[in-house]
C-alpha cells in the first residue's frame, strides 16, 4: 500500500526522451523514456549491470548521453559531445538535482557542517557566515545536531550518508538522484538513511528517482517502479501491482531472488 | 661471562645504547681532528663569517621552492590535462629539466642566457639586457625550474590521489573544473603533495651550494662560497668545510623537525583517534 497519493497534474520535472548509452561497443542504454512528475518517488531496480545506474547519472550528466533528450525543470539538453555552451548548462542543471552517492563521497578534509554548505558557498557563492545556519538546520534535519564539526572519518556509515543527503539538499534542488544509497551501510544503519528518504519525500513532497534493492522502501515510499533489464525499462507501475503482481517473466524472476 | 653480559644488555635501553653510539662517533671524530692538527681558533675566528651566507641560503632556497611550486602547480595540472599544449609543454618541462644536470642548467640561466642577451643587444634589442641575470637570480631560477619539475611528478601524483567519486560528488553539486581543484582536489592533495616536496625543499638546501660555482657578488654570497672564501685565504679547508657542512647538517635537521611536525597536522580530518603517533 502507498502511503503518500500519486501525484499525475501539471509538466514532468525530469524527462527522458529516446535515452541511449553507448560505452564503446557496449549500449548500456537502449532507448529509454521516462517522465517523472513534482513530487514523485520512482525506484529503478534491476540486477548489476543491466544499466539502472548508468540510467541515473545520465540524468545529471555524469555520464554522458550517447544521443537523446534530457529534460530537467525546463532545460533540455541533448546528448552526445559536449561545448562550451552545452557544459554551462550542465552546471545549471545540476544545481537542480542532488545526488546520493553509494559510497557517500563526502569532502574528507571538511567537517560535517562544511560539507553541507560547500555546493552553496563555492557554486552559489552565499557568504558562509549566511549559509551555516541553513547547514546546521540540514543537519538537524537529519538527525546530526550534535555532528557539525566531525570530520566524515568520525562518522559511521549511516550518518555520513545523512551528511550527503543533507549536502545535496544545501542547494535546494528540484529532484534529488540516489544512486544506491544503502548498498554499502551495515544492516542496522540502514533504517536511518530510508527514515531519513521517506521523510524527504512524504513531508516535503521531494521529486525522487532512486536505485535500490531496498523492496521494503520501494513498497512503502515510492509511487513508480521501473524494473530495468538490458539497459530497457521492461516493465512499470505502482509498487502495489509490481511487486505483487510482475507480469514481464524477467520481473518475476528478479523479484523471486531478491523476496 | 657471556651470558651475563648479554642478560645486562637487554636492561639498557636502545636509545641509551643508541646515544652511546653517536658520542663513539664523534669521539673518533675528534681525535681524528686533533691528530690532523684541527685548528679550533681559526674555526671560532671565522664560523661568524661563514654564518653570514646562511640568510642567503635560505633566501635562495625560498625563492626557489615558491618558484617550484607554482612550476610543478602548472606543470602537474598540464600533465592530467586533455589539451595538447598543455600537455606537450609540460612534457617538454619535466623531460628536460630531470633529463639534464642541475650543473649544466645553472651556467645555461647564467652564462647561456647572458649570450643571448647580448648578441640580443649587439643586433640593437636594448631588452637583451634583462637576459643577462645576476648569480643570485640565476641560481634561484636553475634552482626553482629544476626542482618544479621534479615535483611536477609529485604533484600530479598527488592530485590523482584523489578518488574519481569525489570529482563526481564536486560536479554534481555544479562545480566547475576551478572550483573542483581548488575546493575538493588541491587541499586532498596537498596532504600527499607536502611531505615529499618538504623532502624537496630540505634537498634544496643542500643543492644551493652549486650556486657558489656561479661566484655570487659579496653581498649576497650563500654559505658554501663563504666557507670556501674563508678557507682558500688561510689554507684552513678542512676547517671552513667542517663549518659549512655543520650548518647545513644542523639546518636539514632543523627543518626535518618541522616538516615531522606539518606532516602531523595535516593529517587531521584523516585520523579516528585524537593521539598523535610518533615513530
Amino acid at each position: 500500500m502507498s502511503s503518500v497519493s500519486t501525484p499525475t497534474d501539471g509538466r514532468p520535472l525530469v524527462r527522458l526522451e529516446n535515452l541511449r548509452k553507448r560505452f564503446g561497443p557496449l549500449e548500456v542504454l537502449k532507448g529509454i523514456n521516462l517522465d517523472v512528475m513534482p513530487g514523485e518517488v520512482i525506484v529503478l531496480f534491476g540486477r548489476s549491470g543491466s544499466g539502472k545506474s548508468t540510467l541515473l547519472r545520465c540524468i545529471n550528466f555524469l555520464e554522458d548521453p550517447t544521443s537523446g533528450v534530457v529534460e530537467v525543470d525546463g532545460i533540455r539538453l541533448a546528448g552526445g559531445h559536449r561545448t562550451h555552451g552545452k557544459r554551462e548548462m550542465i552546471r545549471k542543471l545540476r544545481m537542480r538535482t542532488g545526488m546520493v552517492f553509494q559510497d557517500f563521497a563526502l569532502f574528507p578534509h571538511m567537517s560535517a557542517l562544511d560539507n553541507v554548505i560547500e555546493g552553496i558557498v563555492t557554486v552559489k557563492g552565499i557568504r558562509r557566515d549566511v549559509a551555516e545556519p541553513t547547514g546546521r538546520h540540514l543537519l538537524d534535519q537529519v538527525g546530526l545536531q550534535d555532528k557539525y564539526d566531525e570530520y566524515p572519518i568520525r562518522l559511521s556509515g549511516g550518518q555520513k550518508q545523512r551528511v550527503a543527503i543533507a549536502r545535496a539538499l544545501a542547494m535546494n534542488p528540484k529532484v534529488m538522484l540516489f544512486d544506491e544509497p544503502t548498498s554499502a551501510l551495515d544492516p542496522e544503519l540502514i533504517g536511518e538513511v530510508l527514515a531519513v528518504m521517506k521523510g524527504l519525500a512524504t513531508e516535503m513532497q521531494m521529486t525522487m528517482v532512486v536505485v535500490t534493492h531496498e523492496m521494503g522502501f520501494a513498497r512503502e515510499v515510492s509511487h513508480r517502479m521501473c524494473f530495468i533489464h538490458d539497459g530497457e525499462i521492461v516493465e512499470e507501475g505502482p509498487p502495489s501491482r509490481i511487486l505483487n503482481d510482475p507480469q514481464d517473466a524477467r520481473t518475476k524472476r528478479f523479484l523471486e531472488a531478491v523476496l | 661471562m657471556r651470558e651475563s653480559l648479554s642478560q645486562a644488555s637487554l636492561r639498557v635501553p636502545f636509545r641509551v645504547k643508541l646515544a652511546v653510539v653517536w658520542l663513539g662517533i664523534f669521539g673518533v671524530l675528534s681525535i681524528l681532528f686533533a691528530l690532523v692538527h684541527f685548528d679550533l681558533p681559526w674555526m671560532r675566528q671565522h664560523y661568524l663569517f661563514i654564518l653570514r651566507g646562511l640568510p642567503y641560503t635560505l633566501i635562495i632556497c625560498a625563492f626557489s621552492i615558491a618558484l617550484a611550486i607554482v612550476l610543478a602547480l602548472l606543470g602537474s595540472l598540464g600533465r592530467i590535462s586533455r589539451n595538447p599544449v598543455a600537455y606537450g609543454v609540460s612534457g617538454f618541462y619535466v623531460s628536460f629539466f630531470r633529463g639534464t644536470p642541475l650543473i649544466v642548467q645553472l651556467f645555461l640561466w647564467y652564462l647561456g642566457l647572458a649570450q643571448v642577451g647580448s648578441n640580443l643587444m649587439a643586433q640593437g634589442h636594448s631588452w637583451g639586457h634583462w637576459l643577462i641575470l645576476d648569480a643570485f637570480v640565476a641560481g634561484i631560477l636553475a634552482l626553482g625550474f629544476n626542482y618544479g619539475s621534479y615535483m611536477t611528478e609529485i604533484f600530479r601524483a598527488g592530485i590523482q590521489s584523489v578518488g574519481h567519486g569525489q570529482h563526481e560528488a564536486a560536479y554534481a553539486l555544479g562545480m566547475s573544473y576551478r572550483q573542483l581543484m581548488r575546493r575538493v582536489v588541491l587541499p586532498q592533495a596537498f596532504r600527499v603533495i607536502i611531505p615529499p616536496t618538504g623532502n624537496e625543499f630540505i634537498a634544496m638546501l643542500k643543492d644551493s651550494a652549486l650556486v657558489s660555482f656561479l661566484g655570487t657578488s659579496l653581498t649576497t654570497m650563500e654559505l658554501f662560497r663563504r666557507a670556501q672564501l674563508a678557507g682558500k685565504q688561510d689554507f684552513r679547508y678542512l676547517e671552513a668545510l667542517i663549518l659549512a657542512a655543520a650548518m647545513y647538517w644542523a639546518l636539514t635537521s632543523v627543518f626535518s623537525y618541522f616538516q615531522g611536525r606539518l606532516e602531523r597536522r595535516l593529517s587531521k580530518g584523516y585520523v579516528r583517534e585524537l593521539r598523535v603517533y610518533t615513530h
